[in-house]
């Protein structure tokens, strides 16, 4: 018999009950909760007459509505202020724990829980929000939800759930100069197309995942809902060990080395089995950016807004083509001759604090185009205070840039950081959906490198660019 | 949640794939607390369109779409789901479906017919003859009727039970508290709990 996936592994330490046909029924260690999939959840619990199971495995945080600029004033926004309000009665109701807007745990759900030291290896871990598989750089198996199943967590600290195939995509390699977790996870998202990971749990492993840092690999686990994948993760190493150590909650004492001791068995089998697996070479990786309206319409950024009809079937083509009307792009078109208004540095996908050194990094002592506005949004307020620590904001704003308080803002425009209709936005954050960052706004999704780079230049670049005043770049 | 046995309908034709949940429910909706009243919601940005499908005269009225491969792909708001059945949709037949989407429809008690593509192209071209033609979907038997076509399609048993007998899955789960507690009895000590964390650190600004 063939060895387990630690996709299996995790999951069959999780089994309450299960069930010949039926769903597994798995246990929940840690369930996140945000403002906008949860009041319905809340309103059936209060109809049904439930209580919440396990306060104690519950934390909830602001993020989605929340404004990042004059965060003490009451919400302008009449509607988002009653879902924040409606959170803060609901949490107080049923005893659960919250960071508020203005408090110094607040920020981005997926941003706070490994920064806190919430987030472990071996957890199962789930939030109403599809970037939950973030969590999945530490080892956990960690999936988003919808409201009904956050109401089923909170009820029961359980969820029923098919077991899903498991998928190795392993990276080869080493990633050249100046490529990043995010150019490789729009690479991949390339490769597979938005549905390609459907039904998969999956690992992601190979010399260029275990060189990446843990932000590194909280980038890429994000975007496993991108390409389909049920959830993302890493096998926990030491990276992943120093990172936990000394976090607000991670154990400690005699705790903390039954824990390591538990952590260092979470790995794949040698001889285990995975039902897919995709190699890919990180050699061969450059930056990355898409041109269309789903992640996986991505080219790298040297390269031209591709031809409709050089796609393989008549609905991918059709669908080329739609996308390339609404982000109203020529084929053929360098994508680094495209002129860029806004550039947004932010989002659980890139707004840690790795993500903002390497942005400054490039901004440091150069100004933005006076054609482009850059807004930093930092994923936490933990985040916020380190980067200023470093004196991080001051590059930004010296290079008249806009420095935000913490929050999901521009990635879905949900407060008032929106595009306007028909601007373009280069963008760190992970959906480049139509209208996902405003009506009629059109997102190219990019590294926190290049992100920094195009707002210098005005149009899409990458840091290399600058060195040649931008002259020569297409 | 009410028994869902069988549905006949008129359908909209939805060729295009990946659709996406913020197509579905652009973010602007989800501010609201409220359970219903999502309809304005459905594809709020593409009605702005008159030549959107669901604005013409023909397609007035529908309770079945036919969708494109992947349809639901993106974010997990459930929201999506109530639009599609506060607008008066009843089943969503597609040759896939995004995963967190069907355990969202699932749970709302909205069918997603699983189809092969021959099937989504058929219906397509028996719409494109005849827009007014009725669809039946018999979840008993698992198959749409149209025209004089039976095809089969393919859904969960698990999904299927809990439609047909309009079942609550928090009540079943609930129902094995015992096996919940015997499982959190062994859960190891050092895993994080909230009570852990909060005493160390401030937390106020």
């Amino acid at each position: 018999m063939s060895g387990l996936t630690l996709a299996e592994k995790l999951w069959d330490s999780h089994i309450v009950r299960s069930e010949p046909d039926g769903p597994d029924l798995l246990h929940i260690d840690m369930h996140l909760v945000h403002e906008v999939s949860s009041p319905q959840a809340f309103e059936g619990l209060r109809a049904a007459g439930r209580r919440v199971r396990r306060p104690d495995l519950t934390l909830a945080t602001e993020d989605h509505n929340v404004p990042t600029l004059n965060i003490n004033a009451p919400i302008a926004d009449k509607v988002s202020r009653l879902q924040i309000e409606a959170l803060r009665k609901n949490v107080e109701e049923f005893g659960i724990e919250i960071h508020k807007l203005g408090t110094l745990r607040q920020g981005i759900v997926h941003v706070i829980g490994p920064e806190l030291g919430i987030t472990q290896p071996g957890m199962t871990i789930v939030c109403g929000d599809s970037h939950t598989a973030t969590h999945g750089a530490f080892g956990a198996l960690a999936f988003g939800i919808g409201t009904s199943q956050v109401e089923h967590v909170l009820a029961t600290q359980t969820l029923p759930q098919f077991r899903p195939k498991t998928m190795a995509v392993t990276v080869n390699g080493v990633l050249p100069n100046g490529v990043s977790a995010k150019d490789l996870v729009l690479n991949l998202i390339a490769h597979t197309g938005t549905g390609g990971g459907q039904g998969f749990i999956v690992e992601y492993r190979g010399a260029a995942i275990e060189a990446l840092s843990m932000e590194g690999r909280m980038t890429i686990c994000n975007m496993s809902i991108e390409w389909g994948a049920k959830a993302g993760f890493v096998a926990p190493d030491q990276k992943t060990f120093d990172f936990l150590s000394g976090r607000d909650y991670a154990p400690t004492g005699a705790d903390w080395d039954s824990a390591i001791a538990d952590w260092k068995t979470l790995s794949s089998d040698n001889d285990a089995i995975f039902d897919e697996e995709i190699v890919l070479d990180a050699n061969k990786m450059a930056p990355f950016v898409t041109w269309g309206t789903n992640p996986g319409q991505g080219v790298p950024l040297r390269e031209s807004v591709p031809d409709p009809s050089s796609f393989d079937t008549p609905t991918e083509q059709d669908s080329a083509k739609r996308a390339q009307h609404y982000m109203a792009l020529e084929p053929g078109t360098p994508m680094k001759s495209i002129e860029i208004d806004i550039v947004f540095i932010g989002s659980c996908t890139n707004s840690r604090i790795e993500d903002l050194r390497e942005a400054a990094s490039v901004l440091r002592g150069r100004k933005i185009a006076s054609s482009t506005k850059l807004l930093v949004v930092p994923g936490s307020v933990a985040v916020k205070l380190q980067a200023e620590e470093e004196g991080l904001d001051k590059i930004f704003v010296q290079a008249g840039g806009e420095w935000r308080g913490a929050g999901c803002s521009m990635c879905l425009g949900m407060n008032p950081d929106q595009l306007l209709p028909g601007e373009r936005c280069a963008s760190t954050s992970n959906r480049n959906f139509e209208g996902r960052q405003g009506p009629g706004g059109r997102t190219h999704l990019v590294s926190p490198a290049v992100a920094a780079a195009t707002s210098i230049l005005g149009r899409l670049a990458e840091p290399s660019d600058l060195h040649s005043g931008g002259r020569e770049a297409y | 949640m009410k028994p869902f046995l069988e549905h006949t309908g008129r359908a909209a034709p939805l060729p295009q794939e990946n659709i996406d949940t913020d197509q579905i429910i652009p973010s602007d909706f989800l501010k609201r607390i409220s359970r219903t009243g999502f309809e304005d919601g459905l594809f709020a940005e593409w009605r702005k369109d008159p030549d959107f499908v669901l604005n013409k005269p023909q397609f007035q009225g529908v309770s079945l779409l036919i969708a494109g491969e992947n349809f639901g792909c993106g974010s997990s708001r459930e929201h999506a789901v109530w639009a599609l059945q506060d607008f008066g949709i009843r089943v969503v037949v597609s040759s896939s479906f995004a995963d967190i989407f069907r355990g969202n429809a699932g749970n709302a008690g909205l069918l997603l017919a699983e189809v092969s593509r021959a099937t989504t192209d058929k219906i397509w071209d028996a719409l494109d003859m005849n827009p007014q033609v009725e669809l039946t979907v018999d979840l008993e038997d698992c198959v749409i009727r149209f025209d004089a076509s039976v095809a089969p399609f393919t859904i969960d048993e698990h999904t299927r039970q809990k439609l047909l007998l309009g079942l609550d899955d928090i009540e079943v789960s609930l129902s094995h508290q015992e096996d919940i507690e015997k499982f959190e009895a062994l859960r190891p000590r050092w895993r994080p709990s909230i009570e852990s964390g909060i005493s160390k650190g401030p937390t106020q600004s």
